[in-house]
C-alpha cells in the first residue's frame, strides 16, 4: 500500500550479554545529559559542576576515601535491597531501618561504656543487625496477613525512626557536654571502629559488605532459600502453589534486608561519628539511594557492590558542589531521580529491539 | 465544646492538601496507573506557587502555575509508566527523588522570606452569621470550598458520565475498553496529568496559605499520606473526603497535644503511625467487602499480546 | 468463488508473522452477505489471528482486506466498528464489575452524562428481536456463561455489527444454550446479518453454518458449501489426515480407594459459595471425569483439593489421611500432583526449564548438598526428564517463556507425573494446544491409570472426558448433578445434568 518505513518495538526474546551490561553504563550517561540539562536551566554552569563532582569524588586521594566511605552504607543497603526487590517486596524504607540500627548501637554504647572492644563491637553490629531487621519485618508481616502494601508501611517506618532518633536525641539521650547539640555523649574508645591510616575509612565495615556481598550471591543462586525467594518474585501463585510459604519468605528477605541497612547504620555511628545524631546527620538518605544501588547493579549483589562506589562517589561530588556552588542538600536527590528515571528507560531499551521496519507490498 | 469545634475548625485547612492530593490520586489510580510520585508533585507545586506568589503577588496565578508544575512531572511518570512500560514503584520513587531535589534547588533563594501576598477568607452568606458555628466552620480561603466542591463534582464525573465510565473500564479491564474503541493511552496519560495538576493544587496551598512559607521538603510526607488516603477511601471520591479531614485532625491533635508536655518528636509520629494503622484497618475491610484496587492497577497495557 | 455477488468481506493474501511462527500464510477468505460462515481449523491454526486483523487488533504484514467491495486498512477496533464488523471473543470482553448497561454503551460518543440510560430501550428493543434476554441492571460477574455472551452480541449490535465474528461461540455454553444461541444466530442471518463463526467443533459447524473455511497452519485448505461436504472430508482438511486418533483404554481392575471427599464445601473469590456440598470417591487405577459448563465451580474444587483454598466444610482424605484445608506444602507430601488449569500459576516463565522441572521437588534430600543445591544432581534429573517427555527445548537453562505451548505442557506433567504421584488432579490438560500434543497427553494420563494413578480430570471438552473418564461427575452451580460410567453414557442426560435440569438420586455413586 505505500512504502514508507515504520519503527517498531519488538520485544526480545532474550537479552544478550553485553547489552546487559553495556544499558545500564548508557543510561548512566544520559542521565548525566539530563542533569546537565536541568541545571542549566537552573543557571548552573553543568559542565563545571561535572569537573567538580569528579574532582571532588575522584580527584584527590581524599576524595577518593571519601568515596569509599560513603559507599561503604550504600554497599550493605543496597545488598539487602537486591534481595528484596528479587522477591518484589519493594522496601523502600532502608532508610528507617539504618536509623534503628545505629539507635540499637548506640544504645548498648551508651549503656556499657566499659566494656571492652572485643565484646562490645560485635554485639553492636549484631544488636543493629536485630533492629534493622525488626523494624523490616514490620511491613513483612502486615504484607503477608493482611496483604497491606509494603510500599507505603516501609515508608511510614522511615518517618516514624527519624522522629525517634529526633526524639532521643533532643530529649533523654542528649549528651550533657555536646553544647546544645542534638548529639549522644561520644562512644567510648572500645566502641569506635578502626579507620584505615588518616581516612575515615572504617574497614571493618567495609570486609563485612564485600564478604556478605558473595555471601547474599550464594544464597540468591545456589540455595533452596534463594530459590524460593525468585521463584516468590517472579510468581507468587507459583510459588504457594509449590508450597512455599510466602510469610516464611518475606520474612526471611526482611530479616536479611533491614538487618543489613542496621548494619550500614552501626557503621555510621561507630565508624564516623562515634555518637548518635539528628537523622538527617547520621544518613544523606543513604537508605534511598541503595535503591538506586540496587537497581542500578541489575538486582545482582556483586555488582551492588561496584554500583555503592559509583552512588558514593556521587554523593561526595555532590557535597563539593554544595559547598562551591553554594547549592542546598536537596541537590543529590535530583541526581539520584535523574539516575534512576533513566536507569528504568535503559531496562526497557535492552529488553526492546527498536528496528526500521519498511513495508514493501501492500 | 469550644475546644472541639476549633479542632475541626483547624482540621479542614490541614486536610485541605491531602485531599486534593487524594482526589487526584483516587482518578490516576482508577485510570490504572499507580502514581507514588505525588510528594515529588506536591512540593513541585509548592516551591513553584511560593515562587510566583513571592514574586508577582498573584496568588492564583501562582495555584495555576503550580497546579502545571505538577502536571508536568506527573507527564513524566506517565510517559515512564504508560509509554515506556517501565516498573510503575521505581518511576513514582524516581519522580518523588527528582521533585524533592529540583524544589530544593529552585526554592533556596525563598527560604526564609515572607509572603505577603495571600487569599482572604470567604465568607459564606447566612451560614457564617450563625453564632459560634457559623465563624467557625464557615469561613474559609476560597481553596478550601474549591476542595469540597470538587468531592461530589468528581464523583458525578466518575460514575454518572461517559468520561467516567470509560476512565473506570480502563482500570478494570484495559483490553475491554481498547476493543470498544476507548483510547486507553489517552485516557490514562489524562488521568495522570490531571492527578499532577492536584497534587500541584495540594503543594500550592501548602506553601501559600497553610504555611505560608516555603520550607525544604516541606510536604514531609504528606504525598505518601495521599497513597494511603486513596487506598483508605477505597477509590472513591467521598471516602476522601472523610479520609483527608481525619488526617487533618490528626495533624492537629499533634499541636493541640503539645502544651500537655508530650515530645513534639514523638507527637509527630502520629500521623505516620496512624497512616499504619487505617492502611491495616482498610485491608482488613477490603478484605471483608471484597473490594480491591481497580483490576489493572499498575498492568501496563500492550495491544498486541499472544 | 462466486462472481454474481459480491463479497461482504473479502480477505485477500494475508499474512501475519510472529516471533517464530508464521500465523497467517497467504490467507484468501470471502464472506457472502447474509450467510453463516464457519471457519474451522485446529487450535494454533490461526483463525483468531485472522480475526483479530479483520478486527483491526492486529496488523498484517501482508494482504489486503475489502469491505463490501470496497479496499480498506483497518488500524483498530474502533474503525472495525465503522464499517459494522463485530466481534464476540471467546474469552468475553467485559468489565465484570460494571452492569450490563454500562458495559454495552462503554466507548461509544454520545450524551456525556447518565451515558447508560440510552441504552435500555435499546437493550429491550433487541431483546424482542433476536430473543436477547438480559437485565440492564444486573453485574457481569452476576450472569452465567450464556448471558454474557448475550452481552457481547447485543453490545455488538448496538454499535450497528452487520457482519458479527464469533470466536469459539460454543466452548462456555452447556448443549441446551448451545442451541438458543444457533436460534438467535440463524434468526439474525435471515435478517440481513452476516456471522463469521470460529470454531473446532465438526457437529457445530455442519449443524449451523451455510459456507465453511477450513485452516491449517495457518493456510487455507478450502472453501465448501456445508451441505455438499460431510465430516469425514472437513475432519481430513483441517488435521491434515485421515483419522483422528483412536485411544485404546485397557480394562483396569481397581485398586483401593485414594481420593475420598465427603460433603465439601468452599466458597470462590468474591466470597461467594462456589462448591456446595460435594462428594466423590477416587479409586486407583481409576479416572473420574468432572464435566461441567466452565465456571460452575470446578476450579474451586481441585484448589481446596490442593491447599490453595480454604475449605468452608466437609472433608477431603488421600490414601486415608485427612488433608482438608491443610497446606499446599502438606498436600504435596501427601503424593497429590497437580496441573491447574491456568498454567501459569504453576509454572515461572521467566526462569529456566530445569527451575521450572523441580518447583515441587526441590526441598528433596538428593538436590542439596550441605547448605547449596546439588546442581549436578539437579542437571542430570532435568535431563533425564527432558529426554523421558519428550520435551523440545534449546538447552535446559533456556527460559521456560520461549517453549512452545505443547511444550511448556509437557514440562508441566513431565514435573507432576515423574514423581508416582497417588493422586493426579489434572484440570484443562490440553486447551490450547495441537493435536500432536493432546495425543501425547491423553496417552500420558492413560498410562499413569494403568500404573495405579487415581486421576481426577477436569474438562470442558465434553469428547475428552468421555474418551478418558472411566466415571463421569457432572457439575452444575458446585452441586455434583449425578456420577455416571462414561461407557453407554446418554448424551442427552449428561446435557440436562449439565444445565442443572436433571438430577441423579443418588450423587455418591462410589463402589
Amino acid at each position: 500500500m505505500n512504502g514508507f518505513p515504520a519503527l517498531e518495538v519488538e520485544k526480545r526474546r532474550t537479552v544478550p550479554r553485553w547489552l546487559q551490561f553495556i544499558a545500564p553504563i548508557i543510561s548512566l550517561v544520559l542521565a548525566l545529559v539530563a542533569i546537565g540539562i536541568i541545571f542549566q536551566a537552573l543557571g548552573i554552569d553543568p559542565l563545571f559542576a561535572y569537573e567538580e563532582i569528579f574532582n571532588g569524588a575522584f580527584g584527590s586521594s581524599y576524595g577518593f576515601s571519601e568515596t569509599v566511605v560513603k559507599s561503604i552504607p550504600l554497599m550493605l543497603t543496597g545488598i539487602g535491597l537486591t534481595l528484596a526487590f528479587r522477591a518484589r517486596f519493594w522496601n523502600i524504607g532502608a532508610e528507617g531501618q539504618l536509623l534503628i540500627g545505629a539507635t540499637c548501637a548506640t544504645g548498648l554504647a551508651l549503656a556499657f561504656p566499659d566494656w571492652p572492644r572485643w565484646l562490645i563491637m560485635p554485639l553492636m553490629f549484631i544488636i543493629g543487625f536485630i533492629g534493622g531487621a525488626l523494624w523490616g519485618i514490620i511491613p513483612a508481616l502486615l504484607k503477608a496477613r493482611w496483604r497491606v502494601d509494603e510500599v507505603i508501611t516501609s515508608l511510614m517506618l522511615v518517618y516514624i525512626a527519624s522522629n525517634l532518633v529526633n526524639y532521643l536525641v533532643y530529649g533523654p539521650w542528649k549528651g550533657p557536654e555536646e553544647m546544645g547539640f542534638p548529639y549522644t555523649s561520644k562512644f567510648s574508645e572500645a566502641a569506635q571502629l578502626p579507620r584505615l591510616s588518616w581516612t575515615r575509612i572504617h574497614y571493618p565495615t567495609l570486609i563485612i559488605g564485600i564478604v556478605i556481598a558473595v555471601v547474599i550471591y550464594l544464597l540468591l543462586t545456589r540455595t533452596k532459600w534463594g530459590y524460593e525467594i525468585r521463584v516468590t518474585g517472579e510468581n507468587p501463585s507459583a510459588a504457594r502453589y509449590a508450597g512455599m510459604s510466602y510469610l516464611k519468605t518475606l520474612l526471611l528477605v526482611m530479616i536479611i534486608s533491614g538487618g543489613l541497612a542496621g548494619l550500614a547504620g552501626v557503621g555510621e555511628v561507630a565508624g564516623i561519628h562515634f555518637r548518635l545524631r539528628y537523622p538527617e546527620g547520621i544518613s544523606p538518605g543513604y537508605g534511598f539511594t541503595a535503591i538506586i544501588v540496587a537497581w542500578l547493579a541489575r538486582l545482582n549483589p556483586i555488582g551492588a557492590v561496584l554500583t555503592s562506589l559509583l552512588l558514593g562517589g556521587l554523593l561526595v561530588g555532590g557535597d563539593a558542589i554544595q559547598i562551591s556552588l553554594g547549592l542546598p542538600g536537596a541537590t543529590i536527590f535530583v541526581f539520584n531521580g535523574t539516575i534512576l528515571l533513566f536507569v528504568l528507560g535503559g531496562d526497557l531499551f535492552a529488553r526492546y529491539r527498536i528496528r526500521v521496519k519498511s513495508k514493501t507490498e501492500g | 465544646m469550644q475546644f472541639i469545634l476549633s479542632a475541626l475548625r483547624a482540621a479542614i485547612p490541614a486536610g485541605t492538601p491531602l485531599l486534593f492530593g487524594t482526589l487526584g490520586e483516587v482518578y490516576t489510580e482508577r485510570s490504572g496507573v499507580l502514581n507514588l510520585g505525588i510528594e515529588g508533585m506536591m512540593i513541585m507545586g509548592s516551591v513553584t506557587a511560593f515562587g510566583v506568589a513571592h514574586t508577582t503577588g498573584n496568588v492564583w496565578l501562582a495555584i495555576l502555575l503550580a497546579a502545571l508544575a505538577g502536571g508536568l512531572l506527573a507527564l513524566l511518570h506517565a510517559f515512564a509508566s504508560i509509554t515506556l512500560k517501565v516498573n510503575q514503584v521505581v518511576s513514582g520513587l524516581a519522580i518523588t527523588m527528582l521533585g524533592l531535589g529540583v524544589s530544593g534547588m529552585m526554592g533556596k533563594r525563598y527560604i526564609g522570606q515572607p509572603l505577603d501576598a495571600g487569599f482572604t477568607a470567604v465568607d459564606i452568606p447566612l451560614l457564617s452569621d450563625i453564632p459560634i458555628f457559623g465563624p467557625l466552620l464557615f469561613q474559609f480561603d476560597p481553596l478550601v470550598y474549591l476542595a469540597i466542591l470538587l468531592v461530589p463534582l468528581l464523583w458525578f464525573v466518575l460514575y454518572r458520565t461517559r468520561w467516567g465510565l470509560s476512565l473506570r473500564s480502563v482500570g478494570e479491564s484495559p483490553a475491554t475498553a481498547d476493543a470498544l474503541g476507548v483510547n486507553v493511552v489517552a485516557v490514562r496519560y489524562g488521568a495522570v496529568f490531571f492527578g499532577g495538576l492536584l497534587a500541584g493544587v495540594g503543594g500550592a496551598y501548602l506553601s501559600v496559605v497553610y504555611a505560608p512559607a516555603w520550607i525544604e521538603g516541606m510536604t514531609a510526607g504528606a504525598g505518601w499520606i495521599v497513597i494511603a488516603l486513596t487506598i483508605f477511601a477505597m477509590w472513591d471520591p467521598l471516602r476522601a473526603l472523610l479520609g483527608a479531614y481525619l488526617f487533618g485532625g490528626v495533624r492537629v491533635l499533634q499541636y493541640r497535644l503539645q502544651p500537655l508536655g508530650i515530645s513534639p518528636n514523638l507527637l509527630a509520629m502520629l500521623p505516620f503511625i496512624f497512616t499504619i494503622l487505617v492502611l491495616v484497618a482498610s485491608a482488613g475491610e477490603a478484605m471483608r467487602r471484597r473490594i480491591g484496587a481497580p483490576a489493572a492497577l499498575m498492568q501496563p497495557y500492550t495491544r498486541e499480546e499472544r | 468463488m462466486s462472481e454474481e455477488v459480491i463479497p461482504v468481506v473479502s480477505m485477500r493474501g494475508i499474512e501475519k508473522r510472529f516471533p517464530g511462527v508464521l500465523a497467517n500464510d497467504r490467507v484468501d477468505f470471502e464472506v457472502r452477505p447474509g450467510e453463516i460462515h464457519a471457519l474451522l481449523g485446529e487450535n494454533g491454526a490461526g483463525k483468531t489471528t485472522l480475526m483479530n486483523i479483520l478486527y483491526g487488533i492486529y496488523q498484517p504484514d501482508g494482504g489486503e482486506i475489502l469491505i463490501r467491495g470496497e479496499s480498506v486498512v483497518i488500524h483498530s477496533p474502533r474503525e472495525a466498528i465503522e464499517l459494522g464488523i463485530g466481534m464476540v471473543h471467546q474469552h468475553f470482553r467485559l468489565v465484570t464489575s460494571h452492569s450490563v448497561a454500562e458495559n454495552i454503551v462503554l466507548g461509544l460518543p454520545g450524551n456525556l452524562f447518565f451515558p447508560e440510560q440510552a441504552a435500555r430501550e435499546k437493550i429491550e428493543e433487541f431483546s424482542d428481536r433476536y430473543n436477547l434476554t438480559v437485565d440492564p441492571e444486573a453485574r457481569i460477574w452476576q450472569l452465567s456463561a450464556g448471558e454474557q455472551q448475550r452481552v457481547e452480541i447485543i453490545k455488538a449490535l448496538y454499535r450497528g455489527a452487520e457482519i458479527l465474528i464469533m470466536d469459539e461461540p460454543t466452548s462456555m455454553l452447556t448443549p441446551g444454550e448451545v442451541e438458543d444461541l444457533f436460534t438467535v444466530l440463524r434468526r439474525m442471518a435471515n435478517e440481513g446479518n452476516t456471522i463469521i463463526f470460529i470454531s473446532h467443533k465438526l457437529d457445530e459447524v455442519m449443524a449451523v453454518s451455510d459456507r465453511v473455511t477450513v485452516l491449517r497452519q495457518g493456510r487455507v485448505e478450502a472453501t465448501l458449501e456445508t451441505a455438499q461436504t460431510e465430516k469425514r472430508e472437513l475432519a481430513r482438511l483441517m488435521v491434515g489426515r485421515e483419522v483422528l486418533f483412536r485411544i485404546e483404554k485397557n480394562e483396569i481392575k481397581l485398586g483401593e480407594e485414594v481420593l475420598r471427599i465427603e460433603g465439601l464445601h468452599a466458597l470462590n473469590d468474591k466470597g461467594l459459595p462456589a462448591i456446595s456440598g460435594v462428594s466423590l470417591r477416587i479409586a486407583r487405577g481409576e479416572i473420574l471425569g468432572i464435566a461441567g459448563v466452565a465456571g460452575n465451580g470446578q476450579r474451586e474444587l481441585v484448589e481446596t483439593i490442593a491447599g490453595l483454598r480454604p475449605a468452608t466444610g466437609g472433608h477431603i482424605f488421600v490414601s486415608g489421611h485427612e488433608i482438608t484445608s491443610r497446606s499446599p506444602r502438606e498436600i504435596i507430601e501427601k503424593d497429590v500432583c497437580f496441573v491447574p488449569g491456568e498454567r501459569l500459576t504453576a509454572l515461572v516463565p521467566e526462569m529456566s526449564v530445569t527451575e521450572n522441572l523441580i518447583l515441587k521437588t526441590y526441598r528433596d534430600q538428593r538436590f542439596i548438598r550441605g547448605l547449596f543445591f546439588n546442581t549436578r544432581e539437579i542437571n542430570s534429573h532435568a535431563d533425564d526428564l527432558i529426554e523421558r517427555y519428550a520435551v523440545t527445548t534449546p538447552t535446559r537453562d533456556t527460559p521456560l517463556k520461549l517453549l512452545s505451548g505443547g511444550n511448556i505442557q509437557r514440562v508441566m506433567l513431565a514435573r507432576e507425573t515423574s514423581g508416582k504421584p497417588a493422586l493426579l488432579i489434572a484440570a484443562h490438560p490440553t486447551s490450547g494446544l495441537d493435536v500432536g500434543a493432546i495425543e501425547y497427553i491423553w496417552q500420558l494420563l492413560l498410562k499413569e491409570r494403568e500404573r495405579g494413578t487415581a486421576v481426577l480430570l477436569v474438562s470442558e471438552d465434553l469428547e475428552e472426558a468421555l474418551t478418558l473418564s472411566d466415571r463421569i461427575a457432572v457439575i452444575f452451580e458446585g452441586e455434583l448433578m449425578g456420577i455416571v460410567p462414561s461407557v453407554d453414557t446418554d448424551l442427552e442426560e449428561i446435557g440436562l445434568m449439565m444445565a442443572g435440569a436433571h438430577r441423579l438420586p443418588v450423587p455418591e455413586a462410589g463402589e
